[in-house]
């Protein structure tokens, strides 16, 4: 990427609110005329992001480029970027007029001139003949006009969007998206647009940014962060996907399910722990044949419009989710084939939990916000930090919260054709995996136990000791 | 049977205040017009009305009381509008229980407070006057101007302020375009809760300048009290009137601004 051609640069920016870490070590280059979105769940730090580059929020560490020039602590009204906020705010003492003329104004550009430039972007936007209307009596898609028009009026260079059409009915969105396009295109200046919507980020991008828990986790294309997902957490934000807990045997060969399939995949190195990630369109299904690589029954078929989603069980007791343009009726027995480059392989986070903890006494750990008891530890005092090992399948979780050692908060739930993966976020803020077949929902309040035997303890040696 | 269905139907719990409201209210007012209206033998007259605008003692009291009300209006909204922003602005202040420390002074008897403040001057050996007027009045009325105005910008969504700085304000435009324009409301409850008891008030000047100004209300007040009943009801009609005008001037978001200023 050249100099001269990237409009913002985002060096390693971290913030923080009060103990929240809510960006942990951001680094993204914005070229000149991009449409890029920023694509995450709620939480995950996408609009604080956005509100650095617009100047809201300052950032604690790292560095913000605008244009070549350092803008840390530049101020907002001097910034060349306009943003359209997601309830618009739109200024309701002014008319339709005098809120997309507000930012000319304060310029001292021309009367006249504004005049010509703000009836341009309402023709622009298709509002004409609205400019005398209280900003009140418009209807959300309306307001929503409006507030681009009040942002683009100025001609920045960049273009901020938080979550512009999240208030918009579905249609509403549809056409809206289409709009929004277009006018990147006339305007050719940079978008920066935020959205929780990976089907809004995939139709209008030239570059998806997918952010969780405040870390960046895949810059790409759309087609790239589709069809090749840097991890669990890509594959199954966007789109739908089978995700499966995997070997890789050796270069291009993968097993999972019991089987082992070719993949075009290399230098994982020979039997290491990954995930392996197919979409639903990518597996071909036909009636029983000894042809397939693997057999299973229709547990359940449901026509989608323009392909039948269907659910295949295997005897081993993996649930696949299958799209084709052909119904297989439920109850009817199939067999499957997965082609190499259909298979995507991906480098597992982690194999197992660490946690550190802090020794209260020799029997019991203080880790995750609770007191854990272990067994006995040779050679460790009250005081010494350890860090513990434990196995997705070996944490408990209890439904009553007060059954647990310490409290949790289901944060996120992976299907992984055979067990659910779940993120559970303990008192201390600290996440540990858990590899469960019990079904759990989404933000659950659980309790989590984990048994001695099933903890590895090792010495955090201090620096300098 | 029948009773039992009167003392369910909840409309009938209101029945005590309307009562109230009836004797107190309602009726006072239409005895006030009575006394205005007609003279002591009972006939219909203008006459007591004419009198006030004959009676060049009245009107230049009636020019002070105006004129007074005016500037304790104007001292109080100087005063309290960059109280109110303070308090508002998370980032001076992060506590919601620090308005309170302004509103306190409210709970405490007006009349005791101005007893207190009258008695300071004088053990300050501070001659009573014009000045002392104003002080008593200002700071019996500024918690009035800062709780609907610190209401008002408390609620306001802080986007409009960034839109605006988004567009290219700086921090004084943000605040001339857009804070002081949409914290309007608060400001119109404010004026309106000021200026009325303001227009009426006498003890405050009876007592922070041992009468040497007097106010409309302190002539009505006097009126009444030597049994002057038909002038000193015309008096209290054209005070209502006045206060009728202020309403009205507060314009049709009156009952918007009420609201949002939170008093009533």
């Amino acid at each position: 990427m050249s100099e001269d051609n990237t409009i913002i640069s985002i060096e390693h920016i971290s913030k923080r609110f009060g103990d929240k870490r809510v960006l942990d070590d951001i680094s993204l280059n914005i070229k000149k005329g991009e449409f890029v979105t920023i694509l995450g769940p709620s939480g995950c730090g996408k609009t604080t992001t956005l509100r650095i580059i617009a100047g809201f929020e300052t950032p604690d560490e790292g560095n913000l480029y605008i244009g070549g020039n350092l803008m840390n602590n530049v101020q907002p009204h001097k910034r060349p970027v306009n943003t359209v906020f997601q309830r618009y705010a739109l200024f309701p003492h002014l008319n339709v007029y005098d809120n997309i003329a507000f930012g000319l104004k304060l310029q001292g550009v021309a009367k006249d001139e504004i005049e010509t430039r703000v009836m341009r972007v309402l023709k622009m936007v298709g509002m004409t003949d609205y400019e005398w209307r209280n900003v009140d009596s418009l209807s959300g898609g309306q307001q929503q006009r409006v507030a681009i028009a009040r942002a683009i009026v100025n001609r920045p260079s960049v273009l901020l969007l938080d979550e512009p059409l999240s208030a918009l009915d579905h249609k509403m969105r549809k056409d809206m998206q289409i709009e929004l396009k277009q006018m990147h295109r006339t305007l050719g200046i940079t978008f920066v647009y935020v959205t929780h919507d990976q089907e809004e980020a995939l139709t209008l991008s030239d570059t998806v940014v997918v952010m969780n828990h405040g870390v960046i986790q895949q810059i790409g294309s759309p087609t790239d962060i589709y069809n090749e997902p840097v991890n669990c957490f890509v594959a199954d934000f966007i789109g739908e996907s089978n995700i499966f807990n995997a070997t890789m045997i050796e270069d291009r060969k993968v097993s999972f399910m019991g089987h082992e399939f070719e993949c075009v995949d290399e230098g994982f190195g020979e039997n290491v722990p990954v995930d392996v990630v197919v979409r639903p369109e990518d597996i071909y299904i036909m009636p029983r044949t000894d042809k397939g690589q693997f057999d299973g029954v229709v547990s359940s078929c449901i026509f989608k419009g323009v392909h039948y989603e269907m659910i295949v069980n295997t005897p081993d007791g993996y649930e696949l989710m299958i799209q084709d343009y052909n119904p297989f009726e439920a109850g009817m027995e199939v067999s499957m084939i997965i082609k190499p480059n259909d298979i995507q392989v991906m480098r597992k986070e982690r194999i197992c939990n660490t946690i550190e903890g802090e020794m209260i006494d020799a029997t019991h750990i203080d880790m995750l916000g609770g007191e854990f008891e272990c067994l006995p530890q040779e050679g460790l005092k009250a005081g010494d930090k350890v860090r513990v090992e434990v196995d997705f399948d070996k944490v408990d979780l209890t439904d009553d919260k007060r059954d647990g050692t310490c409290e949790g908060d289901i944060k996120f739930i992976l299907y992984k054709a055979d067990h659910y993966q779940l993120s559970v976020r303990a008192e201390n803020r600290d996440y540990v995996y858990v590899d469960t077949q019990d079904v759990w929902e989404d933000r659950d309040i659980v309790g989590i136990n984990i048994r001695p035997e099933d903890m590895r303890i090792t010495k955090i040696e201090e620096a300098g000791a | 049977m029948k009773i039992t269905n009167i003392f369910s139907r909840r409309s009938s719990w209101s029945l005590p205040y309307v009562v109230f409201l009836l004797l107190f209210v309602a009726l006072p007012l239409i005895l006030i017009m009575v006394y205005a209206f007609f003279d002591e033998g009972g006939n219909f007259t203008l006459s007591n009305l004419a009198r006030f605008f004959s009676d060049s003692d009245a009107l230049s009291t009636f020019a002070v009381s105006i004129e007074i009300a005016i500037e304790n209006t104007a001292i109080c909204l100087l005063l309290g509008y960059p109280v109110a922003w303070i308090l508002a602005n998370k980032r001076y202040n992060r506590s919601a229980v620090t308005i309170i420390i302004f509103i306190l002074p409210m709970w405490i008897n007006a009349l005791m407070r101005t007893l207190a403040t009258a008695d300071l001057f004088n053990m300050l050996g501070i001659p009573l006057g014009k000045g002392t007027l104003l002080f008593g009045m200002v700071y019996d009325y500024l918690p009035f101007m800062i709780y609907p105005i610190y209401n008002v910008l408390r609620r306001m969504d802080p986007s409009y302020a960034e839109a605006a700085q988004d567009l290219g304000a700086k921090p004084s435009s943000v605040f001339m375009n857009v804070t002081l324009p949409l914290s309007l409301p608060g400001i119109t409850s404010g004026i309106m809760m000021v200026f009325m008891p303001t227009v009426s008030t006498f003890a405050i000047s009876e007592f922070l300048t041992n009468n040497k100004i007097k106010l409309f209300g302190t002539i009505i007040q006097e009126n009444i009290n030597s049994s002057m009943w038909n002038y000193g009801a015309a008096l209290s009609f054209i005070m209502l009137i006045i206060i009728g005008i202020t309403t009205l001037l507060g314009g049709n978001d009156e009952e918007d601004a009420q609201v949002q200023g939170g008093l009533i």
